[in-house]
């Protein structure tokens, strides 16, 4: 269960937001909304450890997330950018960001995973070849993989066709459906099965 | 595999798609070195003296120049942040990309300079001095360095400050690692030098890393 109390963000001097509580438990999805520049990405780069919070606290199962491991095992983060490198193939990518996320795929998985979503016959080219939406593929694959309990999405559905975001959709509600959590934000309409669903709306 | 072999398996496939990376440190230090004979006339004496120095010089330049490749472009494409969410020490990572960034731009100069070193008239026991000195003496620039690329991650201009925060801190390694050679031409020995570059190398493995995973938090965030 990831709980945060009365969290407070700083950007320079300029308070972001504060008082932000949230609750999130399994089969949980929480949707974070508002316009550009509100905080969305900076409440989610918090929850992940990545900005310290100026005020208030954040615990995984009733401990705090700094320097806890089993939080770090527990977790996958997917950003703004796609976290992948342009001089090495799909497969290559995938095998080694899920490497050093703490979890071992064998070159088959690899190959299954980036079949499922879309990429079959490219997953040897470099990624620098590959389109915008294919670049966003390979980063996601690594959701059909991961055996993580919490997602935090950033915007995951930028430059995917229609086709790939049912597909997306389909396996967040495979995940949530599975006891998963998710905290997500997009500026896509999208209606997501959950067991809970929660709503944080940012103002600019 | 760990994250360890991860980090050395997948910077090492990196350098090997960007030879050219490589390849432009090698050739910076080569020609950097060539230089000087040109500048100050061929007086076998006058090089002689000065060769050990302008060595050390030059790969204390060639060093840094990299330096901004060891971070840079991973902040950029986001696999940095990644990194520093993967559930291992971050500064078992930071050891694990200083090495093979060594590996590709500062054992290549090490290979490289006896044959630098003959253009200074150096002879056969200063020759293997001065491989010993740099094999000792560039990985501590690989480390020490990786703290001052890791302040400076993103900043705009973070070239010439990386120089400023991180070249005062190479002083003691040109001291020892020049030296070297010389006391060795002077029939002095150098065995005190090299002991001096490998403690230093001791502790920057230690401390280092740590301070480098400090910093790329901070200019993370």
């Amino acid at each position: 269960m990831l709980e945060a109390r009365q969290l407070a963000c700083m950007r320079g001097d300029r308070l972001l937001f504060s008082e932000i509580d949230l609750h999130l438990e399994a089969g949980g999805l929480l949707h974070v909304r508002g316009p550009n520049g509100s905080g969305k990405s900076s409440l989610l780069r918090m929850l992940c450890g990545l900005i310290l919070p100026e005020a208030g606290d954040i615990t995984w199962q009733g401990q705090n997330i700094r320097k806890n491991e089993d939080y770090f095992r527990s977790l996958t983060y997917l950003g703004h950018q796609n976290g992948i490198k342009e001089e090495l193939s799909a497969i290559e990518n995938l095998r080694i960001t899920c490497g050093l996320a703490g979890f071992d795929i064998d070159e088959r998985t690899a190959f299954d995973a980036l079949e499922r979503i879309g990429l079959e016959g490219r997953e040897a080219l470099p990624a620098k070849v590959l389109s915008q939406g294919q670049r966003r593929r390979v980063m996601l694959a690594r959701l059909l993989v991961a055996e993580t309990p919490l997602w935090i999405l950033d915007e995951p559905l930028v430059a995917l066709d229609t086709d790939a975001i049912g597909f997306m959709r389909s396996l967040f509600e495979l995940h949530l459906e599975k006891g998963g959590m998710m905290i997500l934000t997009t500026h896509q309409e999208l209606e997501i099965a959950a067991l809970t669903t929660r709503e944080i709306r940012f103002n600019s | 595999m760990n994250t360890l072999t991860w980090v050395l398996k997948r910077d090492m496939l990196l350098a090997m798609r960007r030879k050219s990376d490589v390849l432009t440190t090698l050739f910076f230090f080569v020609i950097m070195t060539s230089l000087f004979p040109l500048g100050v006339g061929p007086e076998p004496q006058l090089l002689k003296a000065m060769g050990p120095g302008v060595v050390w010089v030059a790969a204390l330049l060639a060093s840094m120049l990299s330096l901004g490749r060891l971070f840079a472009a991973d902040h950029a494409d986001g696999t940095l942040e990644q990194m520093l969410l993967a559930p291992e020490s971050l500064a078992l990572i930071v050891l694990g990309k200083t090495l093979v960034h060594w590996i590709a731009s500062g054992l290549p100069l090490v290979l490289i300079a006896p044959f630098l070193g003959l253009q200074f008239g150096m002879n056969g026991d200063a020759l293997w001095v001065l491989v010993a000195s740099l094999l000792l003496g560039t990985p501590v620039l690989s480390l020490v360095g990786a703290i001052g690329a890791s302040l400076t991650l993103g900043l705009r201009g973070g070239g010439i400050l990386v120089s400023l925060l991180v070249l005062p801190l190479y002083i003691p390694v040109l001291i020892f690692g020049a030296g070297a050679v010389d006391a060795s031409t002077s029939g002095l020995g150098a065995q005190g030098h090299l002991s001096i570059l490998g403690a230093l190398l001791v502790l920057a493995l230690l401390a280092t890393p740590m301070a480098s995973a400090a910093a790329l938090r901070i200019s993370l965030e």
